[in-house]
């Protein structure tokens, strides 16, 4: 295993090297600088600025530069803060909503999904499974506004924006409901009905049967025999459900206007905040290569058939 | 006495095998749900391309202010948007955008998918292990980070170029179709990952099957194994992921669109509809809700008769 | 007392084509420590039959219609799941065709191989895991212990019939049924399977039921064999008396199929005509219009088992009356 895990880094430098370079030059070779477009700036203070943050040197250099000290640079339009600063602040919040999102869609997508394999084509299939459907369908920007319409707005069960309570203090808080709940609902979806196929994939092999014939109990069949073959296909799923939950979380950051990174994202990719965009790049790419490798290693320490090749 | 025997003549029927397509068919025909999807699918394509023919040319882009945010009924069906607008030309509008979104960019992906699936599998070893490796890593990141920082960039060069034609007096503005053309280049390059597998998949099995090998010691010619015997087999999940493929470009579309990185207003698809309509869903909830539900149906319909053609084409799952 | 007493078991599967009728009205017994032989072609109803006594039976599309099937007083067809439950892999037991996709990828050997013994509260873990090591040995497993913690695919296909009926013997039952457990074998293996099985029943003192399609295979093994085709029992003897004294015409025609016994150089024998379609229900008897000997009488009125001899009943119409010796 500790082969394996070298290798995947020995990989993951390349890797991580070409998206800091694409993410460097595509920012780069757009036409304008960061501070372009602010009209208060006099064109001496700007040349200043570029000085200051070596907006003149070679670009070539700049790329080297910015790799080597990424946490340390001061993001442009945040003035003296850090990319680093301003990453460790607002992650933790991003973070905490996506393991909200991510409990709710293993916690009902499982569930339902069991559910919904034990009794396939009856109504105890179809109700989870149309809801599903819809989970599916309803994206994320269309389901995030129509929770807030009729739970914020029209029941007034929980508040249409904010994160933390009142401070932003708390744990848990009912404003963190609708948006865990946007987030999480379509990788619920997702998950019940991976977990239904791979189950029902489960429950229809001569070894169910050889369990039963054993006096196994239902549950036991469930429990012990199903479950693990039967979530290998959510397990799989794991790595790509990471990814989307974090480009979800830009929408709905923006929607409920929760003060996270994903928020943070978009402006600076609008406002040319070239400092910030690099890190925060840098930071989601490694982030999500790491979070990656453990579902692997966890792949294949749950199915006996593979091996770390 | 014994009667003479009168033994019946053992019936000889052999039963009538189906070929793969007619089962399908049949299959699918049963499937209520996708049979409904792909109606209503039909049904709102006409209504896109053709629809626009029975209306004023400006049918989109006519703002009336005095009628802004009127709410349906009369001469706004579907309500009026802030500008005035009428909502339902603009849905209509947004339809074929939308759908001419999906259409394209899956074809891109297709395109690059196919292609590259192809020589994955078919020459397997070393070279079939670098490319889906490849595909792993790509599939994991956040591949929309990277479509956002485009269209970003996109946008900014299609302004400047139109601000260097500006300067020059002339009225030629590139950035509407040089975005709409990006975009799906974006979005196609985005959702070939999914169909590189799948097809990578197919071939590897297929080179292995037995009856591939059975067609060369007949001493079948090459080409007429790949078209009679190969392509038919793949054709199957390809058609299934392609109409899979479809609403999640569609959906990738409206995401970026939701972002302002999509189509450029005037212009409406529907990602920006909802955009508005999310934005103003106070006093206007008729320009979030129409929109919205119209989307989501579109993809409800396009992922049916998706399913419904996985489930027809593979006999495995046959639920009888 | 017989220790299982089977009475008009009949199971219907009812599916979109029709229904079919899979086993018709079966009855037969089996007393302790004997080896009942179940034989017939694909679809005869054979695997359904035990399968439905011990309720494994899918059901919807498959339903019980009627019948008991009486166990050392419980009757099997009609009791709660959580006494089939407490039979199941304790008092009866079964093992199946396929070795392997009937253990499960997922778990180690030794895992599936104690559960019967924890499931029914038999042994605590330490002592069920000294006892499967001990089955492992007993079944003719080399080197058990290192590979009782290994996974079914790291095993070859006799080697995981052995630990299947090492499985299914571990809680020491009354009655095994073995599902044609050779077929997917190598005809090597075959044969020590089937030592194998024969070896632990005289260890053990179990009752066996044997289901197969090939005479062969019965021939050395069983005790009693009941011939089924079309969902019913057609002739049930002794080894002996189905062997060398056949009467119903389909035993009789499968015993002059079998290649050994033919003539070299003429052609071989062969039972015209198809197995018949279980959803279309015959007015008279399912064999007649493969049989030679068949007449109007065979097609209009449906044969019941009855006597011929000593503990040896036939279903055929014309043996039964006329004393047809064909």
């Amino acid at each position: 295993m500790l082969k394996f895990i070298l290798r995947r880094i020995l990989e993951t430098i390349p890797v991580l090297l070409c998206v800091a370079a694409m993410t460097f030059f595509m920012c780069r070779l757009a036409p304008g600088g960061p501070f372009d477009e602010d009209k208060q700036v006099t064109a001496e203070v700007r040349e200043l600025l570029n000085k200051q943050f070596n907006l003149d040197q070679p670009l070539h250099k700049q790329f080297i530069q910015y790799i080597t000290h990424l946490p340390t640079l001061q993001s442009f339009k945040y003035p003296n803060r850090t990319v680093g600063e301003i990453i460790s602040q607002k992650f933790p919040v991003s973070a905490k909503l996506g393991f909200f999102a991510m409990c709710i869609a293993l916690g009902l997508g499982i569930l339902f999904g069991v559910i919904a394999s034990l009794r396939p084509n009856t109504y105890v299939d179809y109700i989870p499974s149309s809801l599903a459907m819809i989970g599916i369908c309803l994206p994320t920007f269309v389901m995030g506004p129509l929770l807030m319409l009729v739970f914020s707005l029209q029941l007034g069960w929980f508040p249409a924006t904010g994160w933390g309570g009142f401070d932003g203090d708390l744990f848990f808080s009912s404003d963190m409901v609708l948006p865990s709940v946007t987030l999480g609902f379509f990788y619920a979806a997702y998950i019940s009905r991976l977990t239904r196929g791979g189950m029902l994939d489960i429950l229809t092999q001569d070894y169910i049967r050889t369990a039963k014939a054993k006096g196994a109990s239902g549950l036991r069949v469930i429990l012990k025999h199903s479950l693990r073959g039967g979530l290998l296909p959510v397990i799989s799923f794991m790595g790509p459900a990471i990814a989307g939950l974090i480009a979800g979380s830009f929408v709905i950051e923006t929607i409920f206007n929760i003060p996270g990174l994903g928020q943070d994202f978009v402006k600076s990719a609008f406002n040319r905040d070239y400092t910030l965009v690099l890190g925060v790049v840098m930071f989601y790419a490694t982030l999500i290569i790491l979070l990656n490798l453990i579902v692997d290693i966890l792949q294949v320490t749950l199915n006996p058939k593979l091996k770390f090749d | 006495m014994n009667d003479t025997p009168t033994r019946a003549d053992a019936p000889d029927t052999v039963e009538k095998g189906e070929s793969l397509w007619v089962g399908a068919w049949h299959r699918l025909r049963k499937n209520k749900m996708a049979l409904a999807g792909g109606v209503f699918i039909l049904l709102l394509a006409g209504l896109s391309f053709m629809g626009p023919f029975f209306l004023e040319g400006d049918y989109y882009t006519n703002t009336v202010l005095e009628d802004k945010l009127q709410p349906p009924g009369g001469d706004y069906p579907l309500g009026a948007d802030h500008l005035g607008r009428d909502q339902l030309g603009r849905i209509i509008k947004g339809g074929q955008i939308s759908l001419l979104v999906g259409l394209v960019a899956t074809f891109v992906s297709l395109t690059i998918g196919i292609g590259y699936g192809t020589i994955s599998g078919y020459f397997g070893g070393k070279v079939d292990s670098v490319m889906m490796r490849l595909v792993d890593i790509l599939y994991s990141l956040p591949f929309v980070i990277f479509v956002i920082l485009l269209m970003v960039f996109a946008k900014d060069l299609g302004d400047s170029i139109d601000a260097w034609f500006k300067a020059r007096g002339s009225e030629f503005s590139i950035s509407g179709q040089w975005n709409m053309l990006l975009l799906f280049v974006a979005i196609g390059a985005v959702e070939w990952l999914t169909m590189a597998r799948i097809v990578r998949g197919q071939v590897m099995s297929l080179r292995q099957q037995e009856f591939i090998e059975a067609c060369i010691s007949l001493g079948l010619p090459t080409r007429r194994i790949i078209f009679r015997h190969m392509v038919p087999n793949v054709l199957g999940p390809v058609i299934v992921y392609t109409t899979l493929t479809i609403p999640a470009v569609m959906l990738l579309e409206a995401f970026l669109s939701f972002l302002g990185l999509g189509v450029q207003p005037p212009t409406p698809s529907w990602g920006l509809l909802i955009k508005d309509g999310a934005d103003r869903m106070r006093e206007a909830w008729w320009m979030l809700v129409f929109p919205g539900a119209l989307f989501a149906i579109t993809l409800f319909s396009f992922n049916f008769v998706g399913d419904g053609l996985r489930d027809a084409l593979d006999p495995k799952t046959s639920k009888d | 007392m017989p220790l299982l007493d089977v009475n008009d078991l009949t199971t219907y599967f009812h599916t979109r084509n029709g229904v079919v009728r899979a086993v018709d009205g079966v009855s037969f017994q089996l007393e302790k420590g004997e080896t009942l032989g179940i034989v017939g072609e694909s679809g005869s109803g054979k695997s359904v039959t035990c399968m439905s006594m011990l309720g494994l039976i899918p059901q919807p599309p498959g339903r019980i219609e009627r019948g008991t099937a009486h166990f050392d007083g419980t009757d099997l067809l009609h009791c709660s799941q959580k006494e089939l439950q407490m039979i199941r892999g304790r008092r009866i037991a079964m093992i199946f065709q396929d070795p392997m996709t009937s253990l499960n990828p997922y778990l180690r050997i030794e895992d599936q191989l104690i559960e019967p013994l924890l499931i029914h509260g038999l042994a605590d873990k330490k002592s069920a895991r000294q006892q499967g090591l001990a089955m492992l040995d007993a079944v003719g497993i080399q080197d058990a212990a290192s590979r009782i913690r290994g996974y079914p695919h790291e095993f070859s296909g006799g080697m995981r019939q052995r630990v299947m009926i090492a499985m299914a013997l571990i809680t020491k039952p009354d009655v095994l049924i073995a599902d044609e457990p050779t077929t997917a074998l190598d005809v090597t293996v075959q044969a020590q399977i089937l030592e194998l099985i024969k070896k632990e029943q005289q260890e053990l003192g179990t009752a066996v039921i044997l289901i197969t399609h090939d005479l062969g295979v019965v021939s050395g093994f069983c005790d009693r064999i009941n011939v089924m085709y079309g969902g019913k029992i057609v002739e049930s003897g002794s080894t002996s008396d189905i062997f060398y004294h056949p009467q119903h015409p389909y035993n009789r025609a499968l015993q002059n199929s079998i290649p050994a016994l033919q003539a070299k150089g003429k052609e071989l024998y062969t039972i015209p005509g198809m197995p018949p379609d279980m959803s279309k229900q015959s007015a008279g008897c399912s064999f007649a219009p493969r049989c030679e000997h068949a007449t109007q009488l065979c097609t209009s009125e449906p044969p019941e088992l009855q006597d011929v001899g000593q503990a040896h009943t036939t279903a055929c119409l014309r043996v039964q009356r006329e004393n047809l010796k064909p």
